[in-house]
């Protein structure tokens, strides 16, 4: 293939516009949306409201409903309280794609990384302890883990990007 | 916070009217349940059957009601709907607390 740059003919300029590209109709954008929202705690409640009702309209089914809404429950949270911890909230978008197999969300926000620039282990905190030591906390990584089938954290420059995914062909765990 | 509270001779039952216990309404939970359970007999339900959503916060909420009952109390929970009941096994959280399937269930063997 010749490297040298040639103008396109002017007819075919003109083609190129007028007829929509094949591949748009071959690799069509999975049905989805997108949210921005600041990643203040008092959104949290209305952007889950709202991210549930965008999944019910592309037809997430029931028994997926209530696993996606606490894993959305607990990242918007961690953004909310870790991530923009002693700043002003910044701004989170909220980026989802669903197939009758597969539920991708992204989420992107620009607070602090997660420590070490990493994904926090997902144990679940031990309960075999006397009352006084039962543990109040930890438990969001590790419901987060335990109930995506696949997990993604990236830092590059400013942001973090988060990215869960749900394999909708088999029930949700059951608990 | 919207906790009803019922009192028969040995059994208090606190039950939360809201629908969701989450990050947004935790601290407050935790803070009300102390108040609800200071005073009053030494047994204490909770009644969660109007609860439908319990994230992490919320759950370390009801753990912190737990830890922080007066000494020689102790604190059952009743009714807890499919997806709270859920949260509560993944975390193994069902083995800290004894766990009724309606608050009728004690509520008639107090009586009887």
């Amino acid at each position: 293939m010749s490297l040298i740059w040639r103008p396109v003919p002017l007819a075919k300029r003109r083609a190129r516009r007028m007829d929509p590209p094949q591949t748009v109709a071959t690799s069509r954008p999975f049905p989805g949306f997108t949210l921005h929202f600041s990643g203040a705690a008092t959104d949290v409640p209305p952007v889950l409201r709202q991210a549930l009702s965008k999944l019910d309209t592309l037809g997430l089914a029931a028994d997926w409903r209530s696993t996606v809404e606490l894993v959305l429950a607990e990242t918007l949270n961690n953004i909310a309280e870790h991530a923009y911890a002693g700043q002003p909230p910044g701004p989170v978008t909220l980026t989802a794609r669903m197939t009758p197999e597969r539920l991708c969300v992204i989420l992107r926000d620009q607070g602090c990384p997660l420590p070490g620039q990493k994904l926090p282990e997902g144990r679940a905190p031990n309960t075999d302890v006397p009352c006084a030591s039962l543990p109040e906390g930890g438990f969001g990584w590790f419901l987060i883990h335990d109930l995506t089938t696949a997990l993604h954290y990236r830092r590059t420059d400013q942001e973090n990007r988060l990215q869960l995914e749900f394999d909708l062909t088999a029930p949700p765990k059951p608990g | 916070m919207p906790l009803q509270q019922t009192q028969t001779d040995d059994i208090k039952i606190i039950t939360v009217n809201l629908p969701r216990i989450d990050a947004a309404v935790a601290i407050q939970f935790k803070d009300s349940m102390r108040e609800a359970t200071e005073t009053g007999p030494d047994h204490i339900v909770l009644d969660l059957s109007n609860v439908s959503f319990v994230d992490s916060s919320g759950l370390g909420a009801i753990v912190a009601s737990k830890k922080q009952l007066p000494s020689g109390k102790k604190i059952d929970l009743a009714g807890l709907t499919p997806d709270v009941a859920k949260v509560f096994r993944l975390t193994r959280m069902d083995s800290v607390f004894r766990i009724y399937a309606h608050v009728s269930d004690l509520a008639s063997r107090a009586a009887g």
